[in-house]
């Protein structure tokens, strides 16, 4: 059996890289998937009469809605990274990292937008980067998944 | 009351389950070395036909329908922070369902994602 890298091995720097690359990724269209969905369905307007011709022409605008596809091109290349990443990170570093879109999206439309952000939702906001920042230091994959010598086979057992 | 935290229950275990199933499933596949799209179509291909993938989006959507459920009686404000448990529920099922080191610095970055996130809706 190969030994373990060490936490200075070259592999786990390019183990770092890649999952922080993905995080990014993940929470980039994450956070644009949300948005342009939440734009398009209000360009829509709210949904107020529930009968089938109403509902049949919400419907069709919300499919015909360049916006709304927009957003779900966004949400499904967010779940493509999720996917990717889950293949050799764990569980436990990609769940709370990726909360990191629970700041990018308030800080957004403070700088961007001017809305209005709480002080009690900044404190949330900066104990949730904390947070990340501490999951963040701790190594990405402790399972041992990402070992290049095992096969997949040897992993079965797990 | 009983209503709501059976609900509560069904949304953080179901969804943290389905996420946990997701996450076997990809572990089993192994890591993603290639990230041509050619490649990446293959891999989601692999995944798309393991069972654990097909368990872990059942959970999700058992998940996302008791959202629904609950959100028809409890305000959004109250719901969100709620479902900021399932951080602390998804690093416990990553230790004893997967066999996952979390360090005290995980699970202290763990805990304080949960307690901003709560903050964050109820501000």
């Amino acid at each position: 059996m190969a030994p373990t890298p060490s936490p200075l091995h070259p592999t786990h720097h390019r183990l770092r890289t890649k999952t922080v690359v993905l995080l990014v990724l993940m929470v980039l269209f994450g956070s644009a998937g949300d948005v342009l969905l939440s734009k398009g369905m209000k360009q829509i307007g709210a949904v107020n009469d529930w009968s089938p011709a109403a509902l049949a022409r919400v419907g069709f605008a919300t499919f015909t809605s360049a916006t709304v596809w927009l957003g779900i091109l966004g949400l499904m290349l967010f779940f493509i990274c999720y996917l990717l990443v889950l293949s050799w990170a764990d569980y436990s570093f990609v769940l709370p990292a990726s909360a990191a879109s629970y700041v990018l999206v308030p800080v957004l439309g403070f700088t961007t937008l001017g809305e209005f952000v709480s002080p009690l939702r900044w404190a949330g906001i900066a104990l949730i980067a904390l947070g990340v920042a501490l999951v963040g230091l701790t190594p990405p994959s402790t399972t041992g998944v990402h070992s290049l010598a095992a096969p997949p086979a040897a992993e079965e057992g797990k | 009351m009983i209503r709501t935290a059976v609900f509560l229950a069904v949304v953080v275990f179901a969804s943290t389950g389905g996420e946990i199933a997701v996450t076997h499933a990809m572990k089993k596949i192994g890591e993603v070395h290639d990230f041509s799209p050619r490649a990446i179509l293959g891999v989601i291909g692999r995944a798309f036909r393991q069972g654990w993938m097909w368990f872990g989006f059942a959970l999700m959507a058992v998940s996302f329908f008791a959202l629904l459920a609950l959100l028809s009686w409890e305000n959004v404000s109250f719901v969100i922070p709620a479902t900021a448990l399932s951080y602390a529920v998804g690093a416990l099922g990553a230790k004893f369902l997967l066999g996952e080191r979390v360090s005290w610095m995980r699970w202290a970055g763990v805990l304080l994602v949960c307690l901003g996130v709560a903050l964050v809706w109820a501000g």
